[in-house]
């Protein structure tokens, strides 16, 4: 899991206008994994992609595939990168068997119908070989452009924001097939605004913002680091001061003392066996309460607070 | 090294466009070349004289050929690469271990080809309305593939530059198919009054036309062998633009 295949280092790119919208990007990843890259739009999540695809020319920096450099060994490199970009673009008037053959052939690979049939199967657009694209609905366009990306079967797969625009049964049904390229061995970096999604499949996270990376990290561990519990502990009565035995714990009362509120934890579960001791040390205080709320951060507040942290420092 | 999986898929799925709408493409020229010999050849051509002591029907075929020829080509190369541009199938083409060779190949090939069987198609209706024959069938086959294959490269190169459908038709119209009447498809350039004759030669077209019809009929108004050299500078120079927005990404990648 940890080989790098792909190796970004000091990746700038500025657009004619003055527009920066990489800024110096450091990004390892990793055989096998599952990368969700966030950020707000025109963060350049985006040009990232199209810089290693291929798609954007980069100011300054490297970009190693598989080992090869991609502005001189780019043929070599490019056979084992999949690309489905955000926009449903493909010939619409083209069957869809054809569409996806078309796209293995592109990238120099022998015709295998068998394999073809194989791929279209697999995202369930079996029955829908022979019909033009233009006949089917968004969902099943977007697995076209994800059948097209992988009839070369690619080591490395782009997605992004595959999800974008789909219904929630679609979106699950994506997700479905995404862990099943995992399932194969294909790395997976992918785009999104949904941060459900990034927290459900990625292995890591980087939080992107501005052209610049903000952070990297294991998905468990950031939510280690920068997840909290926040606990509502509604009190019978209405209390003056906090009893001395819940000093050791950071909470407050609030709402004039009716409310006891907890915000601690570090996302590996530690607030909420906290707050069982807070419940316990209030029983043995024979302060009595009403109703618990207890709730952990998500994955989206923590990049909200990053990019909350980011403005500051701007 | 050349990628030729990835160039012939490129030049089959060109072939494949050009055959959806395969009715229309063998229609189109078969009735635009009829009604030019309905209407120059038979109309106004039976009261002309023979010229260089050709038939004036059969005078005309080469300036017709090379009139459709010079139009269907770069219109026909110029789509090729603008549709993907305009619809963004072109991320797959960027993306994809294909460089400048199997595109050009892919494309340019694809193009070339659409206009031969069009030139094929345009010189059998010909026959059915007059009667011809062809002086060096060998040269005119290759004078016409060099010719296809210099326009696709500057449709190529058209479709590149346009950013809109305006900008895509205004070369094929406003320029191409102007300077090619003007270019000698009607008539001789000797049959014009001075200085028209001698203004006429700063028109290029007027050396296409001339050195296809030397081809057919083994006299021109200029040295078949300037004919060759302006044709041959001209896909040169096609070439090179083409080399300068691939090493550049001009228009292409962001």
């Amino acid at each position: 899991m940890s080989e790098p295949i792909l190796d970004i280092a000091g990746l700038s790119k500025v657009y004619p206008g003055g527009l920066k919208a990489l800024d110096n990007v450091d990004l390892t990843i990793r055989k096998g994994e599952i990368f969700a890259l966030l950020g707000p739009n025109g963060a350049g999540k985006t040009t990232l992609i199209g810089a290693v695809c291929g798609l954007v020319r980069p100011s300054s920096g490297t970009i190693r595939a598989f080992g090869h450099d991609m502005g001189r060994e780019w043929r070599q490199a490019r056979r084992r990168i999949g690309l489905v970009p955000q926009e449903l673009a493909t010939d619409m008037f083209e069957p869809v068997m054809r569409a996806v053959s078309y796209s293995r052939g592109l990238f120099g690979l022998a015709p295998d119908p068998a394999r073809i049939e194989e791929i279209l199967r697999s995202l369930s657009l079996g029955d829908k070989r022979d019909e033009r694209i233009m006949a089917l609905s968004g969902g099943m366009k977007r697995r076209v452009l994800i059948a097209k990306a992988l009839a070369h079967e690619p080591d490395l797969l782009f997605l992004d924001e595959p999800t974008a625009g789909v219904d929630v049964e679609l979106r699950k049904g994506m997700w479905r097939i995404v862990d099943e390229m995992r399932d194969r061995g294909t790395t997976i970096i992918l785009t999104t605004h949904y941060i459900e999604e990034a927290e459900l499949m990625a292995d890591r996270v980087g939080v992107i913002a501005k052209g610049r990376l903000l952070m990297v990290d294991e998905k468990d561990a950031m939510m280690a680091r920068l997840g909290r519990t926040e606990a509502h502990i509604t009190l019978a009565r209405p209390l003056g001061a906090l009893p001395p035995s819940l000093a050791q714990y950071p909470v407050e009362l609030e709402e004039g003392g009716a409310s006891l509120c907890y915000r601690g934890g570090d996302g590996t579960g530690r607030g909420k066996a906290e707050v069982a001791e807070i419940t316990k040390a209030l029983i043995a205080a024979g302060i009595d309460y009403t109703g618990i709320d207890v709730r952990e951060s998500s994955l989206e507040e923590i990049f909200v607070s990053l990019l909350g942290e980011e403005e500051r420092a701007a | 090294m050349i990628g030729w999986r990835s160039t012939w898929s490129i030049y089959t799925r060109e072939l494949t466009r050009f055959l959806r709408t395969a009715f229309q493409s063998v229609l189109a020229p078969v009735l635009t070349t009829s009604l030019y010999f309905i209407v120059f050849g038979a109309a106004i051509g039976g009261r002309m004289p023979d010229l260089g002591g050709v038939d004036y029907g059969a005078f005309i075929i080469p300036g017709l050929l090379m009139l459709t020829l010079l139009g269907e080509t770069t219109s026909n190369s110029s789509f090729g690469i603008y549709m993907p541009r305009f619809t963004g199938t072109i991320y797959e083409l960027l993306s994809a271990p294909v460089g400048v060779a199997e595109t050009l190949i892919g494309f340019v090939g694809a193009a070339m080809t659409k206009s031969l069987i069009l030139a094929a198609i345009i010189l059998v209706t010909a026959r059915l309305f007059v009667d011809y024959s062809i002086a060096h069938p060998i040269l005119a086959v290759i004078y016409i593939m060099l010719v296809a294959a210099a326009f696709s490269l500057f449709g190529f190169i058209l479709g590149i530059w346009a950013d809109n459908f305006e900008k895509l038709g205004i070369i094929p119209l406003l320029f191409l198919t102007p300077l090619t009447f003007l270019g000698g498809t009607f008539y001789s350039i000797d049959m014009l009054p001075a200085p028209w004759d001698t203004i006429a030669l700063a028109n290029p077209i007027v050396y296409l036309v001339s050195g296809l019809r030397w081809t057919f009929y083994g006299s021109s108004d200029v040295n078949i062998w300037i004919s060759f050299g302006i044709t041959f500078a001209f896909l040169a120079a096609c070439v090179g633009v083409i080399a300068f927005i691939f090493r550049t990404g001009w228009r292409l990648r962001a």
